[in-house]
């Protein structure tokens, strides 16, 4: 490549010129936020806007004092709301995930295993609900899960049951929300690995007198962990700090981490409890987010 | 190949796509509902366009709705100069300084909890706010920045996976023969990722149309977006209204991806002629 020569005297060259840009627009707009989010997180809560207090101080004399309260960390894991809240965020997720693994591994494979015209023809179709909006998506489930909605209305018509069933507003509904907008994040990349498949290796198998579940179980699904990881995370991640599906079918009692947060924040204003909240969940997921990576530049490498 | 599908895979495929459509058919076909019911049919006066008229004629809903355009066309635009730069640069350059941590910073906006970037922005916003100045108050300049940040990581991906499929030669090519990079990447190079390019203006702008969590973090006093406004209403119940908006976005929606879906089809179809030519 060629380098334009007085900036290439300084050591910029065309190729950093390039990169540069969206990279310190991340380094600024996503990295230095959480910088600002830790300090927060230390800092006391405060009746002034914005509702906290400084980390440094001029305490008079030429010194500055640095003052770093714990208290907000403290507080997390003295109040049993907020583990009570991270834990069951992180059941819920993992169930969630698991039960979208169990509805979308049939989908993607059956989506690989079509002829060319009907296999673009499904993908279409599994990537237009992604397509429409998250919240209007969640929100059709209000009208079907409701006390006088279309499955109690459906139900009671066919004489099934004689009074409506009380779903929404439960973790039932929460659980059919979150399957249902995370499951073409799964269908996709799980589909993409699937595609790749030489289905030939199955045809060997049952040749060779293996069951086709046998030839599943020993063949397609070890060939396509990749897939299975990198679309489980791609729900997981997500699903643990998840606010407005909670929020619209989880009912007052849903206890999310993704709603606390939200609540310390624009309900009690608590700023710094609110980061210290954020902090505990990033701290959580960052191991996952490190996997997640990994598994995609497995993934792509594999893909060369 | 063969194309062969067990009976059972073939119902769970039936199952799946009846689970991913039901909430979706049963949005449209309630939006033409004349009871404010919604749910519980009215088969006298139903169906009816009354619900249409009387969002057409929503002041809120309207004003929302420009207010979410503005920032996604703004958003889009902008998502894709800098995801392009950013994908271009990862796909094309083995080994730079930074790589690893901008490889990092556009994968993990895509699994980051919206309620973190949310928070983070907005105490960003302030901090800067304090320090400089600028950004005097929230409004629809945070939420754009906002929106950018995390759909420019997107739109990274479409484009470095469309980079990673062409042929390098072409470029090459193009560079034995005198052509400048510069030259090389609007002549050759955009072109051929262009169909990717757009893919990733449509995303980026529907990530930024339909996002509640980080406008409502970003966003100050007087400047709500569509979501927000149909959230506040969406919390205490169904509405007609909500219904017919629905609608017209899943008709909007599929409109323009079978258009897409076309016209890459039709392109995809020229390129293959012009290669088959090429090499007689």
């Amino acid at each position: 490549m060629r380098i334009l020569p007085p900036l290439s005297k300084v050591g910029v060259s065309g190729r950093g010129l390039v990169v540069t840009l969206p990279y310190l627009w991340l380094l600024l707009f996503f990295v230095v936020p959480f910088v600002i989010v830790l300090k927060i997180s230390f800092s006391d809560v405060d009746l002034a806007i914005p509702p906290y207090k400084p980390l440094l101080e001029w305490a008079g004399k030429n010194s500055l004092a640095i003052k770093l309260d714990f208290n907000n960390y403290a507080f997390l894991f003295t109040d049993p709301l907020y583990v009570h809240a991270l834990l069951n965020s992180v059941k819920v997720a993992f169930v969630s995930t698991v039960l979208c693994l169990l509805i979308g591994y049939p989908i993607a494979y059956g989506i690989a295993r079509s002829t060319p015209i009907t296999r673009n023809f499904l993908l279409l179709l599994v990537v237009l609900p992604f397509w429409t909006s998250l919240l209007l998506r969640v929100y059709a489930w209000i009208g079907l899960l409701k006390a006088n909605g279309v499955i109690n209305n459906a139900l009671l018509a066919l004489r099934l049951i004689h009074e409506p069933l009380n779903m929404l507003y439960t973790p039932f509904a929460m659980y059919v929300g979150i399957v249902y907008s995370y499951l073409p994040f799964l269908i996709l990349p799980l589909y993409a690995n699937l595609e790749k498949m030489d289905w030939q290796l199955l045809e060997a198998a049952e040749d060779l007198g293996c069951r086709p579940w046998q030839a599943f179980y020993k063949i397609t699904l070890p060939l396509s962990r990749n897939g299975i990881l990198a679309g489980s995370m791609l729900v997981f991640i997500p699903a643990v700090g998840e606010f407005v599906i909670p929020a619209l079918l989880g009912g007052p009692n849903a206890l999310m981490i993704g709603r606390v947060l939200w609540d310390e924040f624009f309900s009690n204003r608590a700023w710094p409890v609110a980061s210290a909240v954020a902090i505990l969940l990033l701290l959580l997921l960052v191991p996952f987010m490190m996997w997640y990576q990994s598994v995609q530049a497995r993934e792509s490498a594999s893909a060369r | 190949m063969n194309y062969r599908r067990s009976f059972f895979i073939t119902t769970c495929l039936a199952f799946g796509f009846a689970f991913l459509y039901i909430p979706i058919f049963s949005m449209v076909v309630f939006s033409f509902n004349a009871s404010k019911l919604v749910t519980v049919w009215d088969s006298a006066n139903s169906p009816t366009l009354k619900w249409y008229y009387s969002l057409l004629h929503n002041e809120e809903i309207l004003d929302a709705a420009w207010i979410s355009l503005k920032v996604a066309v703004i958003n889009a635009s902008g998502a894709v100069i800098l995801g392009t730069l950013a994908g271009f640069g990862l796909a094309r350059f083995e080994q730079f300084r930074g790589r690893f941590t901008l490889n990092a910073m556009t994968t993990a906006p895509l699994v980051m909890p919206e309620v973190i970037t949310g928070l983070s922005m907005l105490l960003l916003f302030v901090a800067m706010e304090q320090l400089i100045g600028w950004p005097a108050g929230r409004g629809i300049t945070t939420m754009t920045i906002g929106h950018m940040t995390f759909s420019m990581a997107y739109v990274t991906v479409v484009v470095q996976s469309r980079m990673s499929t062409f042929d390098i030669a072409l470029e090459e090519a193009a560079m034995d023969l005198g052509a400048r990079p510069v030259k090389v990447f609007f002549l050759i190079t955009l072109p051929i990722i262009f169909p990717a390019i757009l893919s990733g203006w449509l995303l980026a702008f529907t990530l930024s149309w339909d996002d509640l969590v980080i406008s409502s973090f970003t966003s100050g006093p007087g400047a709500s977006t569509l979501p927000m406004v149909v959230f506040s209403k969406v919390r205490l119940g169904v509405s007609p209204e909500i219904n017919v908006l629905a609608t017209l976005t899943i008709g909007a929606v599929t409109l323009i991806i079978i258009a897409v879906a076309l016209w890459m089809a039709r392109a995809a179809k020229v390129a293959a002629a012009a290669a088959t030519a090429a090499a007689e």
